[in-house]
Parts: C-alpha cells; structure tokens; sequence
C-alpha cells in the first residue's frame, strides 16, 4: 500500500552466520512487516531468523561523498593480514 | 442461537444424486474422510489462489499465495492418500479434477467467495482456528499416515491462523471503514461455522475409532480463542444465524460449482496434458 512504511529485511541463513540484508517490504507495523518478510525472502528455505528494521533508521553515507569516505582506504594494502606466514595445520584463514 | 433449525440436506440421501459415489465397501468411511480433509484445504486453496494478482500489496499477494500453495500441498496429500484407499486407480490428479460438484465433501465456508480483503481474512481466521484444532487432534490419529500428514500440515495451518488474527485486529481496530468491512466479513462468514462442528454418523463413526476427534467437544476452546482475537480487534462475535449444513454429504453452494468450473476446465478440456 502506498502508505505502508518501508522495511529492511536481514536473514540468517543457518545457525552461527550473520544476518544479511536481503532486501526490503512495506508494511503497515513491524509485526507484519515480519510476515511479509517471511513470506517474500524465505519461501525457499533461505533462512533460519529474520529481522525487520524501519528504513528510516537507517542512517547511510552520502554517495556524492565517496571519494572523502572510502578513496583513503585504497593504498592501504598494510592493514591486510596477507604479511604472516600460516603454519601449514592451520585452516580457514 | 437462532430458534429456526439449520438449513440441511435431508437425511439419508447420501450419494443420491451423485454421479460416480464411492461404493460401500469397507474402506468406503475412510475414504469418505478423507476427502472432508483434501477438499476443504483444496477448495480455500483455490480460493486463495484467486487473489494472485489482485492482492492489496505484492508482500500480501505473496503471503495468499503461500498460504494456498500450503493448502494445495495438504489437499495433495490426502488425495492420494484418498485414491489408494479407494482402489480403483484414481490418483490425487484425478480425484481434484474428475469430480464433480456433488462428490466434493467441503464444508461451505472454504468454497465461500473472497468478498474483499477483510471477507477472505474473516473465513481465513474462521476455517484455520478450526483446522488448526482439527490438526493438532489427527498428530494422534490411529491411521498413521493421516497423522504424518497431520504433522506436516498443523505447522502451516498454524501460521496461517496468527496471520489471519493479525489482519483480524488490524483491520478490526483500524479505521471506521476497516471495521465496517471486518465485522461485515465476519457476520457474511460466521452462518458456515456450526457446520465445522456438526457430528454427523461419518464423525461420530470416525471418533468412536480414533480417526477424528470429537468436533463438537472442539466448540468451547474454538469459541475462546476466537473471542479473544475479536476482543483484541474491537469486534463482535458473529451474529448468530439460521446455520447451513449438508456440504460434508455434497451438498453445497452455487459458488463451489463456479469454482470448479475454473480449476477443473483444463485437465478436462486436455485430459492428457502434462505440467
């Protein structure tokens, strides 16, 4: 409905993951906009927890100011942990 | 309640008129029952497939859609289910869409029509409150497959009762208009409900041997939930009326022929298609 509020939708796919943003739903309340949630994102089994958050708490970056945000990360190639050397019995990194 | 007495197919014209009634066999009580079962979630599925399309917001359009498709599944199961206690080589296919209007053994309220969004929500928390009920009952059913269908079933049933309740309350304490339309819903709908109690010879046969529960004794936890929910939502229970019976014996409504019509016209115009 046109004046339903906007809700973002995060999934957690499987026990001991994050919650991932899925994407979003109207809904007049958060109770609903829960069940609209379960009933749009995990209709395939996609997950096992859902959280809805209004739209309007969430409080972005401005895109026109990438460049100041995110550009001084780009030579900073040090702040990688690649500069180790693994022990060979140690896995997942 | 209403002094008249329910509107009611006269007894002991089971069959008559039907085109291809089951034999009676042994199997015949089972088989009948379970056909109450498919058919009921069958026919709201099909109604609720209706709205697909037409839902007030594509989020609501999916939550209908699922909820028939949950339907459908359950109906599937029974039907086949339906078709091996039969013996006669019909399978869930064949019991959907080769039957006709009079061999159906829904009850009235699920081959009701949508009416508007409140309407459908008013038979949806009407029908699942007593599914749910029903479920919950047949997980201890002596008929093990029945159970394991049951088991499946009661958690979707389930879902589709609290979403129901919700709409029901929103709706109900929302605005003048929405309140109008909800309680409208529910006085439209609530003349079907004594019929999803009624212990008619099947149901009294059928819980002297551990294959359904007692309905009637249903009634009192039914009445209790529903009155919570419509307290919650600023409604009235529904107005009591002149209540219809006879759609367990097929004896049913103009609107399930209509809706026949639509579900069955392809796999009867194309008997040998495949999807």
């Amino acid at each position: 409905m046109n004046d339903w509020p906007l809700w973002e939708v995060f999934v957690r796919s499987k026990g001991g993951l994050s919650h991932r943003h899925v994407g979003s739903v109207h809904a007049p309340d958060a109770e609903i906009a829960l069940r609209h949630a379960r009933d749009t994102y995990t209709r395939r089994m996609e997950g096992v927890s859902l959280w809805v958050v209004p739209s309007a708490q969430i409080t972005a970056s401005d895109p026109s100011d990438d460049a100041a945000m995110f550009d001084p990360a780009a030579d900073k190639i040090y702040r990688h942990p690649t500069f180790y050397n693994i022990p060979d019995g140690v896995t997942h990194i | 309640m209403a002094s008249l007495p329910p509107i009611d197919l006269p007894r002991g014209t089971t069959g008559a008129g039907a085109f291809d009634a089951p034999a009676l066999d042994a199997n015949a009580p089972l088989f009948d029952f379970l056909l109450r079962l498919a058919d009921d979630s069958l026919i709201l599925g099909q109604r609720l497939s209706e709205w697909c399309g037409h839902a007030p917001s594509v989020e609501v359009d999916l939550s209908l859609a699922n909820m028939a498709l949950d339907l459908i599944g359950q109906a599937t199961f029974f039907l086949d289910y339906a078709g091996e206690v039969e013996g006669k080589g019909r399978d869930g296919d064949a019991l959907a869409f080769h039957r006709d209007v009079l061999d159906f053994r829904n009850c009235w309220l699920v081959e009701q029509p949508n009416g508007d969004f409140a309407q459908t929500m008013a038979r949806q928390l009407l029908f699942s409150t007593w599914q749910k009920r029903l479920l919950k009952h047949l997980l201890r059913c002596a008929d093990p497959r029945i159970a394991a269908i049951a088991e499946k079933a009661v958690k979707e049933v389930s879902y589709h009762q609290e979403l129901a309740a919700e709409w029901v309350i929103r709706l109900g304490d929302g605005t003048e208009e929405s309140g109008r339309r909800m309680q409208a819903g529910l006085d439209w709908m609530g003349r079907f409900v004594p019929e999803l109690f009624e212990m008619d010879d099947l149901a009294t046969f059928l819980s002297e041997r551990g294959l359904a529960p007692d309905l009637a004794a249903l009634r009192a936890d039914y009445d209790a939930q529903l009155q919570a929910i419509l307290t919650e939502a600023t409604l009235t229970m529904p107005a009591p009326q002149r209540p219809i019976l006879g759609g367990r014996r097929g004896h049913h409504s103009e609107h399930l022929g209509h809706l026949l019509c639509t579900m069955q016209f392809l796999p009867r115009t194309y008997p040998d298609a495949k999807w």
